[in-house]
């Protein structure tokens, strides 16, 4: 990633995000592998006549695609909502935890072991004990996996960001005798803020993976992850890896989105 | 260039008033002398220098007269009042060599910071800032983000935040200490100007023989560990114009480089004539 300042005039004041200096190849030769790959991956189901439950050409996934496009749809739509609501509660606890532990140092150091602790554990593996906490006909287990793998990224991204702060800065703010509160608003706060989205981008696909892996142990049907089991239990492979592709492009779209959000909360920020 | 040899008279309290500081660094064994019974006074609207090597204090000092740092022991005054009333009171602006900038806000913002601190409503920040903006010339920058600037003008935009709230006193920390050379005189001719327009007194660290002396009234030598006032010089006694009404060809003059030649014999604590010091490295 270039700076876009150095080659536009220093009176632009638009503020940009660095896509349109992105280059043709840049975009033509991920492309290029991928289609290569897919029409290798046919020739060779088609050459060697492998069987569906070991591996359906693309072409039969692509098929079940066309036919259950709704049904694709509707699974990410959900499983996509607890993703989502499990990065927003996730984001606001790890923010809130890392600006408890920025301003207390005891915090920090109780906190420290649980953060390595919960950073280490699959989260996901809690899934089959948190149904049967909040019931099994509810959403919530899976949203508090979500969240629960959003936090630790969050916060350790947060906290990072919170020790940026310059001591130019701090000492510009004293000289302009400010208040605590105006420190904080004013020079803390949005140092931290690009740190936070690089939290929250790492921790996106996290949540859509722990959202979907939680419904393979249970819980209500209509998310994508219920569909694949259900799917491939019912040894209707092409299918199975049809929802598989929705849940790649779901993960992509979390991933695109809070991507975009970080580049444009680090704008101004050269990389250096 | 008129009435060189006269000496501003003091009105009122001296800017800064510095008497018998010693700042102590670390404890016991690793006990550091920053600064050893330092006094200083500086009259209102006169410019002072401190020069002399790393670590001879000299940014030491000026924090002690910013509060952004306190003396082990010693008095330092501002107006008449401690450093922190002062500090408190906004009676000095400084600006540091890192600009520090903060780079989410635009140029305007930046500029305005001071004063939408301290609860100045929007209108008077709008027009106050648009003063300081042409005052430093970049009007047409008001918009931009410090990262669309370059370093010198970074510095101007550092410069006019400090002066946001019009303050009588301004500190400067090597403040073109990151800029080449072409900018730096440039900046020089235009902190003389800035300087006459708003009779602000400066205490101004450098590292810089002929900044020190182009741009101040008396320079203030420092010698090291303990960090000491070694001499002082005063340039106006050298035939110069004081250090507001300065033109960029002071460079040239005679003048000048005798002042340069008594800056440079007390820092290496060598006598050492004019005519040695003229032509050479006079930068």
């Amino acid at each position: 990633m270039t700076t876009v300042a150095d080659a536009g005039p220093a009176k632009d004041t638009r503020a940009r995000l660095p896509i349109a200096e992105v280059r043709w190849s840049t975009v033509l030769a991920p492309l290029v592998v991928g289609v290569v790959a897919i029409a290798a991956w046919e020739s060779v189901v088609e050459a060697f006549d492998i069987e569906p439950f070991v591996l359906p050409a693309p072409s039969a996934i692509w098929e079940q695609v066309r036919l259950h496009g709704d049904s694709i749809a509707s699974g990410a739509s959900v499983t996509g909502r607890n993703a989502l609501i499990g990065t927003l509660l996730g984001a606001v606890l790890g923010v809130a935890g890392a600006m408890l532990a920025g301003s207390f140092r005891v915090v920090d150091q109780m906190a420290a072991p649980v953060v390595a602790a919960l950073a280490v554990i699959p989260i996901v593996a809690l899934a089959p004990v948190l149904y049967s906490m909040f019931g099994a006909a509810v959403d919530t287990g899976r949203i508090i996996v979500a969240a629960v793998s959003v936090t630790i990224p969050v916060y350790l991204n947060t906290l990072r960001g919170l020790r940026q702060v310059r001591q130019v800065h701090l000492d510009l703010m004293t000289a302009c005798a400010a208040k605590r509160w105006q420190v904080v608003r004013t020079v803390t706060l949005p140092t931290a803020t690009p740190y936070v989205f690089t939290g929250l981008r790492v921790a996106s696909s996290l949540a859509v993976i722990a959202a979907l892996i939680a419904e393979y142990f249970g819980g209500p049907i209509g998310g994508l992850g219920k569909s694949i089991t259900s799917s491939a239990a019912s040894s209707n492979y092409p299918l199975a890896w049809a929802y598989v592709s929705g849940a790649i492009v779901l993960g992509l779209l979390f991933y695109i989105v809070t991507l975009l959000v970080e580049l444009w909360f680090s704008r101004h920020l050269r990389p250096t | 260039m008129t009435n060189p040899l006269i000496q501003p008279e003091p009105l009122g309290q001296p800017a800064i008033q510095v008497r018998g500081a010693h700042r102590v660094f670390g404890k016991g064994r690793k006990q550091v002398d920053a600064l050893s019974a330092v006094d200083l006074t500086v009259a209102d609207g006169e410019f002072v220098s401190l020069i002399g090597p790393s670590g001879c204090g000299k940014s030491t000092l000026l924090r002690l007269v910013a509060d952004l740092d306190s003396p082990t022991s010693g008095e330092v005054l501002v107006f008449g009042k401690s450093a922190r009333q002062a500090r408190l009171d906004q009676e000095y602006g400084i600006a540091f060599q890192q600009s520090g900038l903060l780079p989410w806000r635009t140029v305007a913002g930046n500029v305005e910071l001071p004063l939408k601190l301290h609860g100045i409503n929007s209108e008077i920040r709008r027009r106050r800032v648009a003063e300081l903006l042409e005052l430093v010339g970049l009007t047409d920058f008001a918009r931009s983000h410090p990262d669309q600037l370059s370093g010198g003008m970074q510095q101007r935009v550092a410069i006019a935040r400090a002066l946001a709230e019009s303050p009588r006193l301004l500190l400067m920390d090597e403040p073109f200490g990151a800029l080449d050379e072409i900018t730096r005189e440039r900046m020089q001719n235009e902190l003389v100007r800035i300087c006459a327009e708003t009779g602000a007194a400066v205490l101004f660290v450098t590292h810089s023989i002929p900044e020190a002396v182009f741009l101040s009234d008396r320079v203030v030598v420092m010698s090291p560990r303990p960090g000491r006032i070694a001499g002082v010089v005063d340039i106006r006694a050298d035939g110069l114009a004081a250090a507001h009404d300065r033109s960029a060809g002071v460079r040239e003059e005679e003048g000048f480089f005798r002042a340069v030649g008594e800056v440079r014999s007390l820092l290496h604590g060598t006598p050492e004539t004019a005519a040695v010091a003229r032509g050479v490295d006079h930068r």
